[in-house]
């Protein structure tokens, strides 16, 4: 698989503290990409330098090997990404307008059967008139992912994307997500602190603690064989943090 | 309560007839105020926008000036406007004084700081992270800023229902940069002052209906259009 996105040199921060402190990190085109972490890792800055949403203080971000800023990066290859956050951030309209959003900025005039598409990927068309602010968690976070599905995205980030929510949920949410991998071929980055859902989703796991990746293996590698102790006293809930 | 009754019927005997000279009064007044609120809106959506969304040095200084503005007599801005139009004034050359023009003027500042305040609350009041999600979403920043307005429409039409408001039933700045002058700066709410002071009270309270009637209209026009916006309704 050929290197889709590529971060190199990256120190990022407030001032002179750094959050992140990263030499080198590669995404595959093709993989999905888990990285796990204790909160305030900096798992989140990581995905926002990534999606070009901020520029790191120093290094750079490398997409189709070439270097970009979130002020230089063209809009069409901004639109070939895009970001599931934690929080749905749904617009108060309704489902249909908000799952349409992405392609209705593009200048899209063939987006329904796109929508509807998207709508039954979820399993949320029999809700696609109601208001988005009447829905619940669950339902709300996969009215998000739909609205970044609908865009056929190259590479797609899920910050956190099924924290808080219930089972049903949870698994409806990583049946789409293995779906967006295999059918629409989408590369997928998640950021998640539930070492459970990163071993049953990603082919790659990195561990991201106190801004730094510790250890990046092949998931089976990871989860059997950890290279590093930092890595076992995570996977074994030992480390303090 | 005959005074009122009899204004009621002198009302609608004025409307129904087309009487010309209140339809010239009801459209100056129309003119004047739609302009103002045109040129308020203008400026002061992009700037309510700014100060809701953006941090910078001073802001909390620029935000007192907005809410002192909020509460700015329209006597004073009347009287600012005159000695600044007044022939003797910094823009004397303009040659405005007790013209439409120096009441638009007058009424702009008067809307600016309302509309300005109540766009800067609501915008203010949605998730900051939304900007990144549409930016993240392919939106260009053209089309950030009118999805954000549209996100913050009870908000924005709340400014625009406070702006006009204000300057339709305002008469202190319009009388002392207009001057009442018939056929050329009378509005509605300086033709109701000429007519208190006549003790004609009937005509009075007639244009006072009037008036109110105009405001109601559209004020009603814009809950229409907000109840039209909510995706609950």
């Amino acid at each position: 698989m050929d290197p889709i996105l590529r971060l190199e040199h990256i120190r990022h921060g407030y001032g002179d503290h750094f959050l992140l402190k990263i030499p080198e990190l590669t995404i595959l085109a093709g993989e999905i990409f888990a990285v796990v972490g204790p909160s305030g890792a900096g798992k989140s800055t990581l995905l926002r330098l990534m999606n070009y949403l901020e520029k790191p203080q120093h290094g750079q971000v490398y997409y189709h090997g070439q270097a970009y800023t979130p002020g230089n990066l063209p809009i069409d290859l901004r639109r070939k990404m895009t970001t599931v956050f934690q929080q749905p951030l749904l617009l108060n309209a309704s489902v249909w307008q908000n799952v349409g959003y992405g392609l209705r900025v593009r200048g899209s005039r063939n987006g329904h059967e796109a929508v509807r598409r998207a709508l039954e990927e979820v399993r949320l068309t029999h809700l696609s008139k109601q208001p988005a602010s009447q829905l619940s968690g669950g339902e709300a976070q996969r009215v998000s992912l739909a609205r970044a599905l609908v865009l056929n995205p190259e590479v797609l980030f899920l910050d956190e994307p099924t924290a808080n929510l219930d089972p049903s949920n949870v698994r409806i949410i990583e049946e789409i997500i293995r779906k967006a991998n295999l059918e629409r071929k989408a590369t997928v980055v998640l950021v998640t602190h539930n070492i459970w859902q990163a071993r049953r989703l990603a082919h790659r796991v990195a561990l991201l603690y106190d801004g730094e990746i510790i250890e990046s293996a092949p998931t089976t590698d990871f989860f059997h064989q950890p290279q590093d102790s930092r890595t076992s006293a995570f996977l074994s809930g030992e480390l303090i943090y | 309560m005959e005074i009122f009754l009899n204004g009621l019927r002198q009302a609608l005997a004025l409307i129904f007839s087309m009487d010309p000279n209140l339809l010239e009064i009801v459209r100056l007044s129309l003119l004047v105020s739609g302009a103002a609120m045109f040129i308020a809106a203008l400026l002061g959506l992009p700037a309510g926008l700014l100060l809701g969304l953006k941090d910078f040095p001073g802001k909390r200084v620029v935000v007192a000036v907005v809410y002192t503005g909020m509460g700015l007599p329209p006597v004073v801005v009347g009287l600012t406007i005159y000695l600044l139009l007044s022939r003797q004034g910094p823009l004397g050359q303009l040659a405005w004084l007790f013209t439409p023009k120096a009441m638009i003027a007058a009424q702009t500042i008067l809307a600016l700081p309302l509309i300005i305040g109540f766009t800067m609350t609501a915008v203010a009041a949605i998730p900051s992270a939304l900007v990144m999600q549409l930016r993240s979403l392919g939106a260009t920043r053209r089309q950030i800023v009118l999805t954000l307005l549209y996100e913050a429409r009870a908000g924005v039409l709340a400014a625009l229902i406070a702006g006009f408001g204000a300057i339709i039933s305002e008469v202190g700045s319009v009388l002392i940069v207009g001057g009442n002058i018939e056929h050329k700066t009378r509005v509605l709410t300086t033709a109701i002052v000429l007519e208190t002071r006549k003790g004609n009270f009937s005509l009075a309270i007639a244009l006072g209906i009037i008036l109110l009637t105009i405001t109601f209209s559209a004020n009603w026009l814009l809950l229409h259009l907000q109840g039209r916006l909510d995706p609950r309704q």
